[in-house]
């Protein structure tokens, strides 16, 4: 019972800590804009839906970051998933592309940024579909175009590199027993190529999210940005409302979270079978 | 009835080796001579064990047989057709673990069905009815990794029969069990051939296994691997290790293969780096 309690105890020391010194830090500063106090960021994270400061809410804001995150990093998945496969496959393939996307892929998303506004400017899904009024419109330009390269740039490369990594580590006897049983090209890579280099894209996938998640900030520093938690945080320093930052940030941390948790039930879920493997 | 012992004469030749050679180009551009110009013919309904030194190129005439790998000259014939792809009529087990980790059993030994498109629950009747043969049908809903070693090469046999090939390759399937799973499994085979009634060619570093499962014993050279001699098995099936006859062949085997052994170690080795050295 005892070791119970204390390994659920464990986890909250050091955010108790951390809180004790915000509301120690926060008294002795007794500046707002420094450091608020811990009761007026958590007011604020209590009435997520509040309208802030003709910004919108905390919850609308982080829909409209998730709607774009998850755009950006969907294409990234759709992309570098089929891609990372030929290229662990096909040997020919690799040495095509592989030193062209080393050279992209130090480059940090946020360098992207003066390129993709000279490419894209404040274009969203509005403009192609060419709506203009209307909620739907305030709906689609959201979705800008550079914000969503940015993000894509984010997830695009460790779900390649995941990709890669598993698939040219199938072992060579499953895909000579398969080739044996008769199995096409195409059979070889649906079933045999894709679910054993799974676990390692899933955790590709994981990676390529957080990182999109984490580029999200930047890419809603974009001109012609106003809605997201990442403009949500700039407008509100501009402001020197430091207690929307901070309660900003901490939503994106949760939101993070959340997803990363899913990841790891689905990982465990599902590939149960190479857990049993070790 | 000439013509008709003729057809039976063409139709019991169901595989034929001629002049089969393979070489392998090494990285730093050496060369191996692995198989050198081997002629084999295996009749219908035998079973025909090849026993060499290690390295003497015995699983590589096998991937050749496979079609998992081109001869790089003469050709291996199945009915009459040069090898040149795996087909589903030439099964293969292999001596790693070749299951598929992340399906359950049956769905392992469905797979070739899968393949080539049989419907689900027909292929499940299969799956089922050759995993009933190898004794495991209570593992039907296993993954792989929870079976023991000798538990998936039964497995990997079922899988290979339920393709319902006319020739059956066996890369040292048995190579990596201990003593007495690997007696038990040669007499499991034994009896599934006796009833299923396919030809088999079985690849082994064991004089013992070779002697007790073969009609005939096909006794490899050292590299590069040709053929050094073919000896019937003439001792009744099922055959006892405490038979003379067993011993004075399985003795003759050996004394055969440690010449060869002893010849490769020294005079092949000293002729492989002087041939370098041109």
């Amino acid at each position: 019972m005892n070791k119970k309690i204390a390994s659920l105890l464990t986890p909250t020391i050091v955010p108790v800590v951390l809180l004790i010194t915000w509301i120690y830090a926060a008294w002795h500063i007794s500046n707002q804009v420094i450091l608020p106090p811990v009761d007026n960021v958590f007011a604020l994270l209590a009435n997520p839906t509040e309208n802030l400061i003709s910004m919108g809410s905390l919850v609308s804001n982080i829909t409209v970051s998730l709607a774009r995150v998850l755009m950006g990093y969907l294409m990234a998945a759709v992309l570098a998933i089929p891609l990372g496969i030929i290229m662990g496959y096909y040997a020919l393939v690799f040495r095509l592309m592989n030193t062209f996307l080393n050279i992209f892929r130090p480059i940090p998303p946020l360098a992207w940024v003066p390129l993709v506004m000279a490419w894209f400017g404040v274009a969203s899904l509005a403009t192609i579909f060419g709506v203009e009024t209307g909620n739907l419109f305030v709906c689609l330009n959201n979705l800008k175009f550079s914000m969503i390269f940015i993000i894509f740039i984010g997830g695009f490369f460790p779900i390649l590199t995941s990709s890669i990594h598993g698939v040219s580590s199938v072992s060579r006897i499953l895909i000579d027993s398969a080739r044996v049983l008769g199995a096409s090209e195409f059979q070889i890579f649906y079933k045999v190529l894709l679910p054993a280099a799974m676990p390692s894209i899933i955790n590709g996938l994981r990676i390529g999210l957080g990182i999109s998640w984490m580029c999200l900030v930047s890419a809603e520093m974009l001109p012609g940005s106003i809605s997201g938690v990442g403009y949500l945080i700039t407008h509100a320093y501009t402001l020197a409302s430091t207690d929307i930052v901070i309660a900003g940030m901490i939503s994106i941390g949760i939101v993070g979270m959340a997803m990363d948790r899913l990841f790891y039930y689905i990982e465990i879920k599902k590939y149960s079978w190479q857990r049993l493997a070790k | 009835m000439r013509p008709v012992i003729k057809v039976c004469f063409i139709m019991t030749e169901i595989l034929k080796a001629n002049n089969v050679s393979k070489t392998f180009e090494t990285k730093n551009g050496g060369r191996i001579h692995a198989v050198d110009s081997v002629s084999l013919s295996v009749p219908k309904n035998d079973f025909i064990c090849i026993v060499g030194p290690s390295g003497c190129g015995k699983s590589t005439f096998l991937k050749i047989a496979a079609g998992l790998e081109p001869a790089s000259s003469g050709s291996i014939l199945f009915r009459e057709l040069e090898i040149k792809r795996p087909d589903p009529d030439i099964g293969m087990v292999f001596q790693e673990y070749s299951l598929f980790p992340w399906l359950q059993v049956i769905d392992n030994v469905a797979a070739g069905p899968e393949f080539s498109g049989v419907k689900k629950n027909e292929r499940l009747k299969i799956a089922e009815r050759y995993l009933d043969m190898v004794g495991l049908l209570e593992f039907a809903h296993a993954f792989p990794n929870e079976l023991s070693g000798g538990m998936r090469q039964r497995v990997a046999i079922a899988r290979a029969f339920a393709n319902d090939p006319e020739i059956l390759l066996m890369d040292e399937p048995f190579g990596s069990l201990d003593a007495h799973t690997r007696i038990l499994l040669q007499k499991e085979l034994l009896r599934i051939w006796e009833t299923h009634r396919k030809t088999i060619l079985f690849v082994t570093h064991s004089v013992d296994e070779a002697v007790y499962l073969a009609d005939r014993v096909v006794i490899m050279s050292a590299r590069p691997g040709r053929i050094k001699e073919i000896l019937d098995v003439d001792i009744d099936r099922p055959r006892s290790r405490a038979n003379p006859l067993f011993g004075r062949l399985a003795d003759n085997i050996l004394q055969q293969l440690e010449q060869e052994i002893k010849g490769a170690g020294w005079g092949r080795a000293k002729l492989a780096t002087r041939n370098k050295m041109k």
